[in-house]
């Protein structure tokens, strides 16, 4: 398996751990694994309409019995923190996949402050934070994440960085 | 607006025909509503995360397609989560329903007008988000037939239920999250 095929190593790792629901804003780092799970009939796939939708899915699938992922870009962390209040008080699992924007290659200067924040926002309420950055380390940093939060009932989120995504500017955004 | 229905006996009169239903209740009020009605392992009232109300039924929903979901809310706690309703629109369980109690009042804070005290309609906008059914109720007549709709009705179901505006006693349900998550997974699931 090459470096080029993280994402669908974070699908297996994701199959392997049980997650049977995904949750998702979408974002172009998660272009290919959004796509993966879209294919797989075995994975009920949510297209939220902001971030903080996911916190809710997750745990209703939780409270239901299945074990569920969720899929952000930094961006949308923000928008996370009041009901990271209820995983937190109730001790949900919660497993939130971020890629980064903000950092190294960045285009937009708009993205950098909320990039910036992005561990302390999910750290001030208690989200154990894993920040990878070289693409063979992903599925398994993802892996020891799934199994913390599911097994330990805790919020576990793991960082992609920007620098393994690699966009680096409007043309190349659009082009994919 | 005058509205003749009270919220105690709404909730009252939807818990004691639930059945086999799974019930999430919002924050605030419609968590001491349903506490009031009787309190049950298979309901998980919310006491923060206001505007998750809709999307923690919808896990549920997702989680258990046989049995029925029943999100008891409020109208400020809806109106906080409105992208949630387009979410659930564009899944479409069929056996998720919400209701929203709807006093037109942010009753917790000192009873403020809400958005729909204005006239936003809350009915509306799930059915422009694709619900299967969605009206709002003023008169005790219709609830009768509102409530058969969010019991058994293919969903998603939205009920409006405009509610008196009036303080009631406190009825407050456990307020440990970590027991109403494990109460309720032990008796759904026996883990």
């Amino acid at each position: 398996m090459t470096a080029s095929d993280w994402p669908r190593e974070i699908y297996e790792a994701l199959k392997r751990a049980g997650v049977r629901v995904v949750g998702y804003v979408p974002d172009a780092g998660h272009k290919r694994l959004i796509e993966l799970f879209l294919e797989d009939r075995e994975v009920r796939c949510v297209v939220l309409s902001s971030e903080e939708e996911g916190m809710g899915l997750a745990a209703g699938a939780w409270l239901g019995g299945e074990r569920c992922a969720v899929l952000m870009q930094s961006s949308g962390v923000g928008n996370c923190i009041n009901v990271l209040g209820m995983t937190r008080e109730c001790r949900f699992p919660l497993l939130v996949l971020v890629t980064m924007r903000g950092e190294q290659g960045e285009f937009n200067p708009w993205q950098v402050p909320m990039g910036q924040a992005t561990r302390s926002v999910l750290e001030s309420m208690d989200v154990a934070v894993h920040r990878v950055s070289v693409p063979q380390e992903i599925a398994a940093g993802v892996a020891a994440a799934a199994e913390r939060a599911f097994t330990g009932n805790s919020a576990q989120a793991v960082l992609i960085a920007q620098q393994v995504i690699g966009i680096k500017s409007f043309q190349e955004q659009t082009a994919q | 607006m005058s509205a003749a229905l009270h919220r105690r006996e709404v909730v009252k009169a939807l818990l004691a025909q639930r059945g086999d239903a799974l019930v999430v209740a919002g924050l605030g009020s419609t968590a001491w509503d349903c506490a009031a009605a009787g309190d049950s392992p298979l309901t998980f009232p919310l006491w923060g995360a206001m505007g998750a109300a809709a999307m923690v039924g919808l896990g549920l929903a997702i989680a258990q397609p046989a049995r029925r979901v029943l999100v008891i809310t409020g109208d400020g706690e809806m109106l906080m989560g409105l992208g949630s309703l387009a979410t659930i629109g564009v899944q479409s369980p069929r056996n998720l329903a919400i209701v929203v109690i709807d006093n037109e009042r942010y009753g917790e804070t000192g009873m403020q007008a809400t958005h729909t005290a204005h006239g936003v309609d809350l009915a509306a906008i799930a059915l422009g988000c694709r619900f299967a059914s969605a009206r709002v109720i003023r008169d005790p007549k219709e609830f009768d037939a509102a409530r058969l709709s969010l019991l058994g009705e293919s969903g998603p179901v939205l009920v409006q239920v405009k509610v008196v505006a009036e303080k009631l006693p406190l009825v407050l349900p456990p307020h440990d999250g970590v027991v109403l998550k494990e109460r309720f997974r032990k008796a759904l699931l026996g883990a």
